[in-house]
């Protein structure tokens, strides 16, 4: 997702003169006002409305939701998911990447396809895989109920589903932009003697830094903000196996639009935050290369 | 090195590099897909071949089921297409031109992409219903548009809106300025600058963008069932049916639905390969 356009080509594209007759303008702002029209009406006023709901009744009504222990439970669990699911997909999507970018060797495009495979199916087929392998009639179902091993309503089913749904991001970031880097800072450093890890390390990593640093806040956005697949893996109970958005959708049905908007509001917030740091990672990366 | 030198290159397995780690990603890598991907996929495909075909066919061509497609790919067409127009209204507004808060814009094109779709769909549940924001003005002219298939199209337009815009941008700052201009100077109007030279130029991406958003919105399932009114034949979308089926434990209905939808969301990858390798094709013709 990330915009491949150099930024001084856009701003010469955009300031580049042209012929200027009244028609132009009325085309220019024409095209301008009803390019914020729509995206008023389908992102700005949604996302207005969800701050302009939470603070319906005042700002005591909004901490009130925080303070109930099951809206905590679903923060708490929301926040273990991803300290769990982040770090494992950040180190696939390294080493997806590095097999990937840095070597030539049949199968890679199977590699890949795989890779894609999540973002192009449904978040539901992704948790129904899980559960067709773990749930009580799924594959390992009856083994792991005489071993009382309990992934599907479980942590461990929330984690997996997550996990699948998510992973694509960091690699997906991290290939593209380790092939247009090329290889031969690394070569030179193993040919003078640097060992593989320090290669890595002190040559690759610094490298890329930018673009991991942008996959990783996206796969932690989408991680804890994953709806549909671990809907279907967790079994929504109450104070155990909620996490945040399921909350969301609970204080919804039970007509509580201020608690649901309310924990809304903090995945808004997160998502401000993920694509501010992604306006701030493409300008330092712009500056330097 | 040596022992390689003899052997053609294209049948080694892997082409030889002076870089380490070879082994060890591609051990890991190909161990996280097979855990986390193939097997779960293994599963999906063996639950859905373990029924007899009359079952099979049963689950996935009933009235409910054939509904719920209708919908599903309905709305989601729709949407795409909506987002043709207006998604390249967009990144031609900022590709092309200069207006105040266009960066905050540009940056804002991500926001469905970052949210999570339970946000969205509450979100945009609460601006759409009779008494929201927009849909009072709406519902004055008669139209209705949460818990109705207008409410999910709306939902499935802002879902694949980012795809079409980050796909057209690149290509419309690519269109060649010279050519529009030379066109105009040998007296080409506008509107045949556009069709014969800018639309040629991104009508691969928009039909990228297109199948993007396309393939996106059939498998959307949170920010939609919210919006829909969810009634069976009329407004329950295909992700939703096969939920329904995992909640009545009927795992193999689930599956058989599952796979229709996995089918579907291949030709669609398909499609974007062959768009992707025709339009490479088209590049290479117009430069000799």
């Amino acid at each position: 997702m990330a915009g491949g356009i150099p930024f001084a080509l856009r701003e010469e594209i955009a300031t580049r003169p042209g012929r200027e007759t009244l028609f132009s303008e009325l085309v220019r702002w024409g095209l301008v006002v009803l390019s914020l029209a729509f995206l008023g009406a389908l992102l700005l006023a949604p996302l207005a409305t969800v701050f302009a709901v939470a603070f319906e009744h005042g700002i005591a009504a909004y901490w009130r939701t925080f303070a109930d222990p099951d809206t905590r439970a679903s923060i708490r669990l929301t926040l273990i998911t991803a300290a769990v699911v982040v770090p494992l997909n950040t180190t696939f999507g390294l080493a997806a990447a590095w097999c990937i970018a840095k070597f030539e060797f049949k199968g890679k495009s199977f590699l890949i396809t795989l890779i894609d495979l999540p973002l192009a199916i449904s978040p539901v087929i992704s948790g129904m895989m899980f559960v067709l392998l773990f749930g009580l009639q799924g594959w390992f179902g009856a083994w792991l109920q005489d071993h009382d091993i309990s992934i599907i309503f479980a942590l461990p089913g929330i984690i997996l589903a997550t996990m699948l749904v998510t992973f694509p991001y960091v690699a997906r970031e991290l290939i593209p932009l380790m092939q247009q880097l090329g290889n031969d800072e690394e070569e030179a450093a193993i040919t003078m003697g640097a060992g593989a890890w320090m290669t890595f390390f002190r040559v690759t990593l610094p490298k890329v830094r930018w673009g991991l640093i942008y996959g990783v806040i996206l796969c932690n956005a989408r991680a804890m903000g994953e709806f549909g697949a671990v809907s279907v893996v967790s079994g929504h109970i109450r104070g155990l196996t909620d996490t945040m958005p399921l909350t969301i959708e609970i204080l919804y049905n039970e007509y509580n639009f201020v608690g649901a908007f309310a924990v809304a509001s903090l995945l808004t917030l997160l998502a401000v935050v993920t694509l501010a740091i992604k306006a701030l990672v493409e300008r330092t990366g712009y500056k330097q290369r | 090195m040596a022992a390689v030198s003899g052997v053609d290159r294209r049948t080694l397995v892997r082409q030889p590099s002076v870089l380490p780690g070879f082994g060890l990603t591609f051990g890991f890598t190909t161990f996280f897909l097979s855990a986390l991907v193939l097997l779960p996929l293994a599963a999906l495909v063996f639950m859905a071949a373990s029924m007899s075909w009359g079952e099979f066919v049963h689950v996935v061509l009933s009235a409910r089921a054939l509904g719920s497609y209708r919908l599903s790919f309905g709305a989601s067409f729709l949407a795409a297409t909506i987002n043709l127009v207006f998604g390249f209204v967009i990144a031609w507004t900022l590709v092309r031109y200069r207006f105040p808060g266009r960066k905050i814009v540009d940056a804002l094109i991500d926001m469905p992409f970052a949210l999570p779709t339970a946000v969205s769909g509450i979100a945009l549940t609460t601006v759409f219903a009779q008494n929201g924001w927009i849909g009072q003005y709406l519902s004055l002219l008669g139209i209705r548009v949460a818990y109705t298939w207008i409410g999910v199209t709306v939902a499935l337009t802002l879902i694949g809106m980012p795809f079409m815009v980050r796909t057209l941008q690149p290509a419309i700052a690519e269109v060649q300025r010279d050519l529009e201009d030379a066109a105009e100077t040998l007296g080409a109007g506008r509107l045949y600058v556009f069709r014969r030279i800018v639309l040629p130029a991104v009508l691969p991406a928009m039909l990228t963008g297109f199948t993007l958003a396309f393939a996106r919105a059939v498998g959307e399932y949170g920010s939609v069932i919210f919006i829909a009114g969810n009634i069976p034949k009329k407004t329950e979308i295909t992700p939703l049916l096969i939920v329904i089926h995992l909640q009545e434990f009927d795992y193999k209905g689930a599956a058989a639905l599952g796979s229709v939808m996995l089918v579907m969301s291949f030709v669609v990858l398909l499609t974007i390969n062959l768009i992707h390798s025709w339009g490479r094709r088209r590049l290479v013709a117009t430069a000799h």
